[in-house]
């Protein structure tokens, strides 16, 4: 008897959500061809927070291609949530939905709920640059504008703020610090932002999302593109975060996850398989799938 | 013979090739410099910019109403077709990238950028010399504008789509509604490529000589009145070079030559323009 199969057993006496996220994951197993019926089903963390993203049900489209299986979990709030999985397993189509950034390519398009603070964001009438305003992204690629470093990080701000020159000196300070990039920068704030290294950029490119002061903070393979010292700085740097953010982050490397997260979602070809917090997952998880990934057996 | 000299000679063959074809248009490049800097310089004096192009029989005389008339149809042109270039173009790269009306713009703006230039001088004399009963500045600024259009339009869609997704991407994901985001990240970071396409088309209609003959006309006086004919470089050069008097004939070298510098100097300011900076 695998570990997985007695973790499956042991759940009996566990919630009833523990028991649900069994059944949903020993069908994923099976091959996950039946999904009739299982709108309803929701992965639950086990030390439930309160939530901030309920996702309900959502699936996704590119054009004709279901990249998204009725997906259901809860992202409690300040906490780090990662997503891991194989490439094209969908999880930044996942991320991608949580600030509807999908919305900018036609032929791509999301059903069910994802309620944001109980409000369901994947509403027609629902205010989309309002939304991204309070759901900051952060992408693989630094991507800082053509401006200077201090209109970066300004260029959010305005959007929504009317600020005085020395308040806006102010939040620009406030978000370079937020993103350890202030010593760093502080002296050349009116140079270009592409003068930055790849590992500066990706923190001027969180301090330019966290300036807007959003709820939440979605980071989709932020430290991909980067050394393994810039990439330590920017998990230092989410585990700050997340004392005044929720963070969902998407990430290739599992040990990352393991870093910096509290809950772990393992998806594999468009399927939630499984959501648990992050030690549980990584040491004994209830799926084959979830195991046979974290030890490298395939993925 | 083994794979690895069949390879090399064949690279030896394609790169002498390459080599003695670019020399081959180079050579008529400088040759026709060459030809118009020993004709066209030594008629470069005070004369050209102060007098007015010559009559029949007159002994001295300039470019000065050619070159500015030249100056003021360029403009006026560059001045109505630029904006709408770069509007449409906009259109194209942002607003409509994935409409079907897209498609049928995209296609007839490139059959326009390859428009015989006299089809759009006899078109904009129908559509305005006539009715207005006279040639006129205007509709050679008209004319010009018509074939500025296609460059700059082509020209702005390139340099917005060079712009990665990821930019326009990250500004969304800040909240900015879709106008802020191109007028300040696209356009801002397409604004060099689009200069340059407007330099690039101003280099087009300084020489065109077709579209004009049938709206601006010429002009033997100086005339700064747009509702009149007006001078300008490429029908002097025109009718100067078949005219019978060599002081003509010397006039339509010094404008020629005054033309190409002029394109040469724009092609140059559009490398300054496209130049990586750091």
């Amino acid at each position: 008897m695998t570990q997985a199969d007695t973790m499956t057993l042991n759940t009996g006496n566990d919630s009833s959500a523990r028991a649900a996220l069994s059944l949903d994951v020993s069908r994923a197993v099976k091959g996950g061809r039946d999904r009739a019926g299982g709108s309803n089903k929701t992965s639950q963390p086990p030390e439930p927070g309160p939530t901030k993203i309920e996702v309900k049900g959502l699936n996704f489209h590119y054009g004709k291609f279901h990249a998204l299986h009725d997906i259901s979990l809860r992202i409690p709030e300040r906490k780090v949530t990662a997503f891991i999985g194989p490439s094209g397993c969908g999880k930044s189509t996942l991320l991608r939905t949580f600030n509807r950034i999908y919305d900018l390519y036609p032929g791509q398009r999301a059903s069910g709920e994802i309620l944001l603070d109980g409000r369901n964001i994947l509403d027609r009438r629902e205010n989309i640059n309002k939304l991204r305003a309070k759901v900051g992204m952060v992408f693989q690629k630094p991507t800082p504008f053509p401006m200077s470093i201090y209109d970066n990080i300004a260029f959010g701000v305005r959007l929504y703020e009317r600020l005085s020159r020395r308040d806006m000196d102010e939040r620009v300070e406030w978000a370079l610090k937020k993103a350890a990039l202030w010593d760093e920068v502080k002296t050349i704030l009116k140079q270009s932002g592409k003068a930055l290294s790849g590992g500066q950029q990706q923190r001027l490119c969180i301090a330019r999302a966290v300036a807007v002061k959003p709820e939440v903070v979605l980071l989709d393979e932020p430290a991909s593109a980067l050394d393994p010292i810039s990439t330590l700085k920017i998990e230092e740097l989410v585990s700050e975060l997340k004392d005044s953010y929720t963070i969902a982050i998407v990430t290739h490397n599992m040990q990352q996850a393991a870093r910096v997260s509290d809950h772990t979602a393992f998806m594999y070809l468009g399927k939630l398989i499984e959501f648990n917090d992050t030690g549980t997952l990584f040491t004994n998880p209830d799926a084959k799938q979830t195991e046979d990934y974290i030890t490298g057996r395939f993925g | 013979m083994d794979i690895y000299t069949r390879r090399r000679t064949i690279n030896i063959i394609n790169l002498t090739a390459s080599v003695l074809t670019t020399l081959f248009g180079l050579f008529f490049l400088s040759w026709l410099l060459w030809v118009l800097f020993q004709q066209g310089f030594s008629h470069f004096d005070w004369n050209l910019l102060t007098l007015d192009t010559p009559g029949p029989g007159n002994e001295t005389g300039g470019l000065r109403n050619a070159i500015v008339g030249s100056l003021m149809l360029t403009g006026v042109g560059v001045l109505i077709g630029a904006p709408v270039g770069v509007l449409a173009g906009t259109y194209l790269a942002e607003f409509g990238r994935y409409a079907t009306i897209s498609h049928a713009v995209r296609f007839i703006n490139d059959v326009l950028l390859s428009a015989p230039s006299i089809v759009i001088g006899v078109f904009v004399y129908e559509i305005m010399v006539i009715p207005m009963g006279n040639f006129s500045g205007w509709s050679g600024a008209v004319a010009l504008s018509i074939i500025v259009i296609p460059v700059v339009v082509r020209t702005t869609e390139d340099m917005m789509r060079l712009v990665p997704d990821s930019m326009r991407e990250a500004a969304a994901a800040l909240g900015a509604p879709q106008w802020k985001i191109i007028t300040s990240v696209v356009l801002k970071a397409a604004l060099n490529g689009i200069i340059t396409g407007i330099l690039l088309a101003v280099a087009r209609i300084a020489g065109e000589t077709a579209p004009l003959l049938f709206t601006a006309l010429n002009n033997q006086f100086f005339s700064l009145n747009m509702d009149g004919p007006m001078a300008n470089l490429p029908v002097m050069i025109f009718n100067f070079a078949m005219g019978p008097y060599d002081n003509w004939h010397d006039l339509a070298w010094a404008g020629s030559l005054l033309i190409t510098l002029t394109v040469l100097m724009l092609n140059i300011l559009t490398r300054f323009f496209l130049r990586p900076k750091r």
